[in-house]
């Protein structure tokens, strides 16, 4: 592949650039090409380790360490469930065991179709709406349920 | 650019002649709860209709941070400037907004969606880091100032020397919000003694504990508090540069922090020279990955620098060695927060509030099965009886109390007749929880404690960062062993073994997340002994 034809990664490079190649523009570069890409690809990771003069295992190991970041792509759709502890004592576990159920897949995985990725949070800080799912990244809260199942019904159709 | 105090109350002047002519403000609440319910659409609807009526000039539209009253979503309130009278309106939706604008016409009064402001709700509160919460436009500095913002700063440039500063924060008493309650002037009082050529400011935005939202409201009501209190500190401590860092899942609030960094920047307040004092300080984002042990000090600001998040054995302290090895001053948002008011109106009259050895407010975020929830901010010293009946409004369907999780995974439960302590730090800590950053989980009756333990467990568990063995392995075991009390397939020596190893975790691990990791456990032990021993399997 070559690199420098993708313009997205023009994006991560403004990003390091601003932070003046310093090594410790790495978690922020990490962000940007998450959000650029989507995910973090094996050849994103080898991109930031280059312009950033890193081990290509340091940039693995942060990618790794931290909860936001994913190495694989979404599905097309997103269910992210809150599980912070207003959501949970409010029945999100039984949310996301039922959106397993339906779907075949455990929490943090996509449909071998790659139509939906259930997956979970730490906590929105939206606790006032548990228990809450955020449905293609739009947060729906006070959900039964019924209604969680359903609404991913509606966003998969 | 603003160059002076004299330059900023005129700034804040020209601002309020500006609304010289607009009598009325109509302020929709922008917060999460709100704008998941539609808060932005309905902001538009009526910016929409008050221009056609012609009205636009009379009254102004606009988003404000959260109002508190999350459960009644979406809030909008209507401020009238000359009677100083604001009235609430909760659980607006689309079709109201003829009725909203009626409401400058005098023409309707939606009285049926009045929130009523003698209800302990409003009455019982005691607003200083929310002063500003639902009241001006976060993305608007000039909003800021008009409302007495940057005043603090602008005066103690020309007029306090740093350690006057640092004195007014002692004798404030203000303790550390995060959760550690450390006194704030006294951790100021080190770094500012520390010789060196660069110090850091640092603010902790990363609010890892589940179940909470303070600061990300503080974040993305009033940015401009958390600037001002971080100069106010910088300049008091000798830094030049300070970090905000943010939890990558609000992206709300990052933006809201960049757009008002940029302001500020404009305006001279951040940069170099600022007030025409030789004080320079800028501030900068940075993103949070998602790891809860990024709330212990030397673990974020290791991530700062780029690294994973493990925390390191201390001493040294950050006052000594922090970022980048130089010194450096953690503190969370709603203890910045705090600075401003308390430099305003001196350190006395923050003093004054509260208990003895817990001064000031604590912002609480109310969740779980509670009537109200929302935002709260209350003299510290209230008892829970108080902040769970007459604020909240008692428990759900009004079922008996079970109790109330306070301090998030490093706290613990307070059973039903524990009701009548006071929440201050110490009171807190003797019946076995902690304040923590203030998230407060009120369960009722049918909230299972050993499933509430085992959830806590399980979160440590997976946010332990795996460095030192008893937090690894330790929580990983008492899993495993919470596993089989909720099944039931618990033996008498695994209750034994629990308890014992509860010990150990708490006693050995390196930091705070492993040391405080067994507190829902042993609260829980502590005060629902019995839902244990039911979990034992008979022989």
């Amino acid at each position: 592949m070559n690199l420098k034809a993708d313009d997205r990664f023009k994006m991560v490079e403004k990003t390091i650039k601003k932070l003046n190649y310093d090594k410790s523009a790495l978690i922020e570069a990490l962000h940007t090409a998450q959000e650029t890409f989507g995910y973090l690809s094996n050849d994103t990771l080898r991109f930031i380790a280059k312009r950033l003069k890193l081990p290509h295992s340091k940039v693995y190991g942060v990618a790794t360490f931290y909860h936001f970041f994913r190495l694989k792509p979404n599905g097309k759709h997103t269910a992210v469930v809150c599980m912070g502890t207003a959501c949970y004592i409010k029945g999100a576990d039984k949310i996301i065991q039922q959106l397993e159920e339906r779907f075949g897949i455990k929490a943090g995985e996509t449909t071998k179709d790659g139509i939906i990725s259930v997956l979970s949070a730490r906590c929105v800080g939206a606790c006032s709406l548990a228990p809450i799912v955020l449905y293609d990244e739009k947060p729906i809260g006070n959900l039964s349920l019924e209604q969680s199942i359903q609404k991913v019904e509606e966003l998969i159709k | 650019m603003i160059e002076s105090l004299e330059e900023l109350l005129a700034h804040a002047l020209k601002k309020k002649e500006s609304e010289k002519n607009s009598h009325e403000e109509l302020r929709v609440c922008i917060g999460s709860s709100c704008a998941s319910l539609g808060a932005d659409e309905l902001k538009k609807g009526l910016k929409t209709k008050v221009k056609d009526e012609n009205l636009d000039k009379q009254c102004s539209v606009k988003g404000v941070g959260c109002n508190g009253l999350c459960s009644a979503a979406i809030m909008v309130s209507h401020y009238d400037k000359e009677k100083e009278l604001e009235t609430i309106y909760g659980g607006v939706e689309q079709n109201d907004i003829d009725d909203l604008v009626g409401i400058i016409k005098d023409k309707s009064s939606l009285e049926n969606k009045k929130c009523d402001m003698n209800e302990p709700f409003f009455t019982k509160q005691k607003k200083i880091v929310l002063e500003n919460a639902g009241v001006i436009d976060p993305d608007d500095i000039d909003d800021y100032i008009a409302h007495g913002g940057y005043i603090a700063l602008f005066t103690a440039l020309e007029e306090m020397r740093p350690e006057d500063i640092i004195n007014e924060v002692k004798v404030s008493g203000l303790r550390g919000r995060g959760g550690g309650g450390y006194p704030t002037g006294l951790k100021w009082e080190t770094v500012a003694k520390v010789e060196s050529n660069q110090k850091y400011i640092v603010c902790n935005g990363d609010e890892g504990d589940p179940g909470a939202f303070m600061d990300r409201a503080v974040m993305e009501a009033d940015p401009h508090k958390i600037i001002e209190g971080m100069a106010l500190c910088a300049y008091a401590c000798g830094a030049d540069k300070g970090y905000i860092y943010v939890r990558a899942e609000y992206p709300e609030a990052v933006k809201k922090l960049n757009k008002a960094i940029k302001q500020a920047r404009n305006n001279g307040i951040l940069g170099n020279q600022i007030a025409n004092s030789g004080f320079n300080f800028d501030l900068e984002v940075r993103l949070g990955g998602g790891a809860f042990v990024c709330g212990e000090a030397t673990a974020l600001v290791t991530s700062i620098e780029g690294n994973r998040g493990q925390p390191r054995q201390k001493p040294p302290h950050l006052s000594n060695s922090g970022l980048w090895g130089e010194p450096t001053i953690l503190n969370n948002v709603e203890t910045f927060a705090n600075i401003a008011p308390i430099i305003k109106n001196g350190g006395e009259w923050y003093s004054s509030m509260g208990t003895k050895n817990s001064t000031g407010t604590k912002v609480f975020a109310l969740t779980g099965n509670i009537k109200n929830t929302g935002l709260v901010e209350v003299p510290m010293g209230i008892t829970l009886r108080e902040l769970i009946y007459d604020i909240g409004g008692g428990v759900t369907d009004d079922k008996p109390l079970k109790a109330i999780q306070t301090g998030g995974p490093s706290g613990g439960c307070i059973p039903e007749e524990l009701l009548d302590i006071k929440v201050d730090y110490d009171s807190l800590k003797e019946v076995g929880s902690i304040m923590g950053s203030g998230g407060l989980i009120v369960m009722d009756e049918n909230s299972n404690m050993l499933e509430v333990a085992r959830f806590f467990m399980e979160f440590s568990k997976d946010e332990s960062c795996g460095k030192c063995v008893p937090c690894r392995v330790g929580t990983t075991e008492l899993t495993n062993l919470l596993d089989k009390f909720v099944k039931k397939e618990a033996s008498k020596s695994d209750f034994q073994l629990l308890k014992d190893m509860c010990e150990v975790v708490k006693e050995s691990s390196l930091c705070g997340l492993g040391q405080a990791a067994p507190n829902p456990v042993l609260s829980t032990i502590k005060y629902f002994e019995n839902e244990y021993l039911e979990g034992i399997k008979d022989d």
